[in-house]
């Protein structure tokens, strides 16, 4: 049974069409990297599987439950980790944790709390304010709160958005940890690094539908080849450039100042100029191939 | 931790269920515990405050005592309501909208077992108890200011209770309705000073016009403060009606709080 399955999934804000007959299967004990730039539809597919957006068309289930009807069973089975930090900042760490362990009705609380706090490595600050932690301690704690009853499924929406690399590393080692333990996990995320060290499988995402989705190895290789040639130079040499590989067959993209002629080992003579940097291809060339977005 | 371990997902989940309420109001407990002294200073002081600028100003000078009760003790057991509705429809006002548009905290509360109706009944119970027993303060402060202890008044707090769950609802109503924080001033300035004022806490509304008096009888203010004197002064046959009145109210603006935040979290 698929932890998550959605079928032709819609969902609209007026004229706009967030989710666009989207089709999702999440098989249960992967980590499924949901990657897909601002406004993909991610958050709100997220929405949809905590009952706090209701789908104009299409069938919803989470470890077997209907959605929306059944979403209260749902979500008493599933942990949530908010994109913002909403944690209450004046109450105390360990009382953040008890009403969450409360809300999710576990027994006994104080041995949920425990076990969260390890989690979070923040026994020692248990009785201090949130609003006295870290930028890094905040989000570990957000992530142990929504892991509190431990969940059978795990939705992170953009678990690591606006961190500094050293926090975001402390949060993906408790992410790869949560994979490890073999719990279902669904991460909208923008950033591909993410995606690519965490998730066992990723789908991309883009104007409200899954556009692709694999292992980041099988992505790549079935969007980007095995090598990408970066071309550094002024704009004028770019254009001619990307004529030139564009002419031979390959796929160019643009890499900020630069351009990146995807699938490179198959290029004709003259095709890469002299000067260019070969590099394996990344998820990154698929990302930005398939989606038109710079990356992130 | 090992995963699918949630026992949540064994149990039965129903509407309106204690532990999703309970939860809830724990968390406005654990919050409660950080800012009580604060709170519960002023919800004293000002009783004090009015009663001596009020009770024993207006008494010295131009009330002595209005249909044989003496100002002061008028005043003070009028106050009741005043404290009712400032630490009801005001914190629930600005708190849902706190909560819901800035700290987000409604967010993380929906994605647990806990529906808009559980969520919005916790609030509305947390600001209804809360109320009750602030609500008590102007009466056991009037009667250091001679007002002698009836066994009615024991009924106080469950008199403010219904009244304060009713306003509690509007806040939150309110709370799901208006765009902006400003906003509040206009709701401040159409519903609750108005019925603040014509309540009959500092004057007797039977000597108003005859429609405000008709305006005044539907305002559940104006039944807490007569429930209140009734408590104080002697229970009339009406009393019950007006109890009832106060229930009503209560259960109609707990309907429409569930309606109005239904419609504002649930995309």
């Amino acid at each position: 049974m698929a932890a998550i399955e959605l079928r032709g999934v819609v969902k609209r804000f007026g004229p706009i069409t967030a989710v666009d007959g989207l089709d999702l299967d999440v098989p249960e004990g992967i980590c499924l990297g949901l990657l897909g730039p601002n406004g993909a539809g991610k958050s709100t597919t997220m929405r949809l599987l905590t009952g706090q957006a209701l789908p104009d068309a299409g069938e919803l289930r989470a470890l077997g439950h209907e959605l929306p009807d059944d979403s209260k069973a749902a979500r008493a089975e599933m942990g949530v980790v908010p994109q913002l930090d909403n944690l209450d900042v004046d109450v105390t760490v360990e009382d953040n944790l008890a009403v969450f362990a409360r809300l999710y009705r576990v027994p006994d609380v104080g041995a949920a709390v425990d076990r969260a706090l390890d989690l979070a490595r923040l026994r020692g600050r248990r009785r201090d304010a949130v609003d006295e932690l870290s930028g890094g301690m905040r989000r570990r704690l957000l992530l142990a709160r929504g892991l509190v009853h431990e969940p059978r499924l795990v939705l992170l929406d953009e678990p690591t958005v606006g961190l500094d690399p050293q926090i975001r590393t402390q949060l993906w080692t408790l992410i790869d940890d949560l994979r490890s333990r073999g719990t279902t996990t669904l991460m909208s995320t923008h950033y591909i690094e993410e995606a690519e060290r965490l998730a066992d499988e990723v789908a991309v995402m883009a104007q409200g539908k899954v556009i692709s989705r694999g292992r980041p190895a099988e992505l790549i290789r079935e969007h980007a080849g095995r090598e990408t040639a970066e071309i550094y130079a002024p704009p004028a040499r770019l254009a001619e450039a990307r004529a030139i590989a564009e002419a031979d067959g390959l796929r160019v993209r643009p890499a900020g100042p630069a351009i990146a002629i995807v699938g490179s080992e198959r290029a004709g003579n003259g095709a890469v100029p002299d000067g260019a940097v070969r590099r394996a291809a990344s998820l990154e060339d698929v990302f930005v191939l398939l989606t038109g977005e710079e990356a992130e | 931790m090992e995963a699918g371990t949630a026992p949540a997902g064994r149990t039965r989940l129903r509407r309106l269920e204690p532990a999703a309420i309970g939860g809830v109001m724990s968390r406005e407990l654990a919050n409660f515990r950080t800012y009580w002294r604060g709170t519960t200073f002023s919800s004293v002081l000002e009783p004090i405050v009015y009663l001596l600028a009020f009770g024993l100003g207006l008494s010295a000078t131009l009330v002595d005592e209005v249909g044989g009760v003496p100002y002061v003790q008028y005043v003070g057991t009028g106050m009741v309501a005043t404290a009712v509705i400032f630490s009801s429809a005001l914190p629930a006002m600005f708190g849902t909208f706190v909560k819901h548009r800035f700290q987000n905290t409604y967010d993380a509360i929906l994605a647990a077992p806990v529906d808009v109706e559980e969520l919005v009944s916790a609030e509305m119970l947390w600001i209804g108890l809360r109320a009750s027993v602030y609500g008590c303060v102007p009466l056991l402060v009037t009667i250091g200011f001679g007002l002698d202890p009836m066994p009615g008044m024991l009924l106080t707090p469950l008199f403010a209770f219904f009244t304060a769950l009713g306003f509690a609802g509007f806040g939150v109503a309110m709370a799901a309705t208006v765009a902006k924080i400003d906003q509040f001033n206009y709701v401040t300035a159409l519903f609750v000073t108005p019925l603040f004022l014509v309540s009959g806490a500092f004057f007797p509304i039977d000597q108003l016009p005859q429609g405000v008096q008709i305006v005044a009888q539907l305002n559940p203010l104006h039944q807490l403060v007569e429930l209140v004197r009734g408590g104080a002064f002697g229970f009339e046959a009406v009393d019950l009606l007006r109890f009832a009145g106060l229930v009503g109210f209560a259960l109609v603006m707990w309907r429409i709080a569930v309606s109005r935040m239904s419609k504002r979290l649930i995309d």
